[in-house]
């Protein structure tokens, strides 16, 4: 077997998906040798080359420079993967997509006419074509080294879009909703962590995304009967996945009925 | 029970009997399994004396809502089960299947070892019960038995409980069961609390339950216990009448595949999944292989092969040329509810479903089957008396 030539890119991001392969510490030593790490700034090697047979991108894309930049990643690459909610769905940052950008640069910089933004922080898709989409803030180890694994083994990577529930439920954990009232997203949750947050009896934050066949309305209505607050889930929903089109509908129908019962 | 002897039957202290049973099981090479309360839920996990099992607690049961409470009743089994059921243990959520390794020029298989001690399932449900035949009969089946399932299966020691405080969401009594176990096990426990005492009569099913009980040297039952058990198990038969005609639902439910009211439920369903995983029948699977990487990277040296419980409210559960068939949450909702209820005893020959009640407690959204089945019942009936039913 032949060592892919590997880069791991990163765009408007908190480096924290890149932390997650530095992370795999009892696995790097057999990371570095079965891939060829050429490009990966966080972790040293920075050799430009024409071509590599694996792209990681983290990060979502926030400039016109980025933009130009990803669409420069595209060409030079083989399979592009994504890793991560800034780069599947826009992050945390996707925040601004709904707001004014210019009053946020006017608050944050002494000198914003410096700041050369968009208006919109979008995922890695809507500007070239992905071929795989890691979700998560930040991705799950296991998942990322399960894609790897599989791809070097010549596999196609099993990554499944049903919700958290099904891993919760195979860990055998109590319904932090069901049992507890406790705010959980994971129902309309796109699974992948392995149920990491209920594991310890707290509820799912959504930082994976919406799963295959998200019901937010639904959720809604179980939030309601389990006696908790409109203003939670709409917060809950718009963090780190805030521009994924079916949790953000899914928040404003939730503030719409929320206005329409006031 | 065998041949004329009279039935083995015993009074066990609540405290005291209840530890020897557990301890002797564990000494004649059982793997003791039982009731413990953790994360406010009770699950079943391994126990080593009688203490490890709840005391005093009760679970409040509504769709979507599950609560337990603690009382200073030093009942033992006046719980109902939660999410957990024996399928774990039977058919595990993920078990490794094989594992491959890579040796010079060829490769080698190897399998799991089976379990070394068989199980003793203790406080099993007549629901639980019923639920584990239905998987024998799915995973048993001659044709194409699951050689995992019966080497988890072989020997299991049953220690099964009469319910005596059944929970609003149960319905055995509709599909064929009831709160007291009939047969099929090994020793049942039938815990009384009136006027002649707090305490648990143990009652023999088989010849080495028998054999348990004459072991324990417990005091033989009188008349009074074994009224104690009719009253306790005709109390509870009473507490929960019949909600639905379970036997006739193949039948009602045979051409409800066109109902509009597929849409009403889905509008509702989280398509989670969780009504399935919780189901103690739902025997659904699917494999992964999952591959190790070598600290030389030099190559994929080893596989392991992975079973893992799945969904049909998955949607790559029904893909088909890399689509989903049931593409809808409507159309999945009709696979479960359609298959649980009536195609499965074409299928199978028995019901799928045994009215334990964990997929409506367990649904987060409160989607009560009982309902839902009703309501299709009801549909059937009016558009049949309207004169629009289909031939």
């Amino acid at each position: 077997m032949t060592r892919p030539t590997v880069a791991v890119w990163k765009f408007a991001s908190c480096d924290g998906c890149q932390l997650t392969i530095i992370d795999c510490e009892d696995e790097l030593l057999a990371i570095a040798a079965a891939l060829d790490l050429r490009m990966f700034l966080e972790a040293g090697p920075s050799e430009l080359l024409d071509h590599y047979d694996l792209s990681l991108v983290e990060g979502s894309i926030t400039t016109e420079h980025d933009a130009e930049r990803i669409r420069d990643v595209r060409e030079r690459s083989g399979l592009l993967i994504t890793i991560g909610a800034c780069a599947t769905a826009g992050g945390v940052q996707a925040l601004r997509n709904t707001a004014d950008v210019g009053a946020f640069t006017a608050a944050v910089y002494a000198r914003p006419e410096w700041i050369h933004t968009l208006a919109t922080s979008t995922p890695i898709a809507d500007h070239v074509k992905v071929d795989l989409e890691l979700r998560g803030c930040p991705v799950s180890k296991e998942q990322l080294l399960a894609t790897i694994t599989a791809l070097l083994a010549g596999r196609r990577p099993s990554v499944t879009s049903h919700s958290v529930c099904v891993e919760c439920k195979q860990a055998g954990n109590a319904c932090v909703l069901v049992a507890h009232g406790a705010a959980c997203l994971g129902p309309v949750t796109h699974a992948g962590c392995q149920a990491l947050c209920p594991s310890l009896q707290r509820g799912c934050f959504g930082c994976f995304g919406p799963s295959e066949a998200a019901n937010v309305d639904a959720l809604h209505a179980t939030w309601r009967a389990t006696g908790l607050d409109d203003g939670e889930l709409v917060r809950t929903l718009l963090t780190f996945n805030a521009a994924a089109p079916v949790f953000a509908d899914g928040a404003q129908r939730v503030q719409f009925r929320a206005k329409e019962d006031v | 029970m065998t041949g004329s002897h009279a039935p083995v039957a015993v009074r066990l202290d609540p405290r005291v009997g209840l530890d020897a049973l557990v301890r002797l099981l564990a000494a004649d090479g059982y793997r003791v399994l039982g009731p413990v309360v953790r994360n406010g839920v009770v699950e079943y996990d391994d126990v080593m004396s009688g203490d490890d099992l709840p005391t005093g607690v009760t679970v409040e049961q509504a769709p979507g809502r599950w609560r337990l409470h603690h009382d200073d009743s030093g009942l033992r089994f006046a719980w109902t089960p939660g999410a957990e059921s024996w399928k774990r243990y039977v058919f595990p959520a993920r078990q490794e299947v094989l594992r491959i390794r890579r040796t010079d020029g060829s490769f080698a298989v190897t399998r799991p070892a089976p379990p070394e001690r068989p199980f003793a399932f203790l406080a099993v449900r007549d629901c639980e019960l019923r639920a584990l035949a239905v998987l024998d009969r799915v995973e048993l089946d001659p044709s194409h038995p699951d050689p995992r399932y019966a080497q988890r299966r072989a020997g299991t020691f049953i220690v099964a409980v009469t319910c005596g405080t059944p929970a609003a969401t149960c319905w055995c009594t509709s599909m064929g069961g009831g709160p007291q176990p009939g047969t099929g096990y090994d020793v049942r426990i039938t815990e009384a609390a009136d006027h002649h005492g707090h305490r648990l009569v143990a009652e023999a099913g088989s010849e080495r339950g028998a054999q348990v009980l004459i072991r324990l040297a417990a005091t033989a039952v009188d008349e009074h216990d074994l009224a104690a058990v009719r009253s306790v198990a005709e109390a509870a038969t009473q507490s929960m009448g019949v909600r639905l005609d379970g036997a006739a639902l193949p039948t009602l439910l045979a051409d409800a595949d066109d109902s509009p009211h597929w849409q009403v439920v889905a509008e509702r369903c989280l398509s989670c999944g969780n009504c399935t995983m919780v189901c103690p029948t739902c025997f659904c699977s699917t494999f992964s292989d999952h591959t190790a990487l070598t600290s030389d990277g030099s190559a994929v040296v080893e596989t392991v092969r992975e079973q893992s419980w799945a969904s049909c409210f998955q949607l790559d559960h029904s893909a088909l040329g890399g689509r989903a068939v049931r593409a809808t949450t409507a159309d999945r909702y009709r696979q479960w509810l359609t298959h649980k209820l009536a195609t499965w005893q074409e299928q199978f020959g028995t019901t799928g479903c045994v009215g334990c009640g964990r997929c409506t407690v367990w649904c987060p959204a409160g989607i009560d089957i009982v309902q839902e089945a009703a309501a299709l019942v009801a549909e059937r009936a009016r558009l049949n008396s309207a004169g629009d039913f289909r031939t």
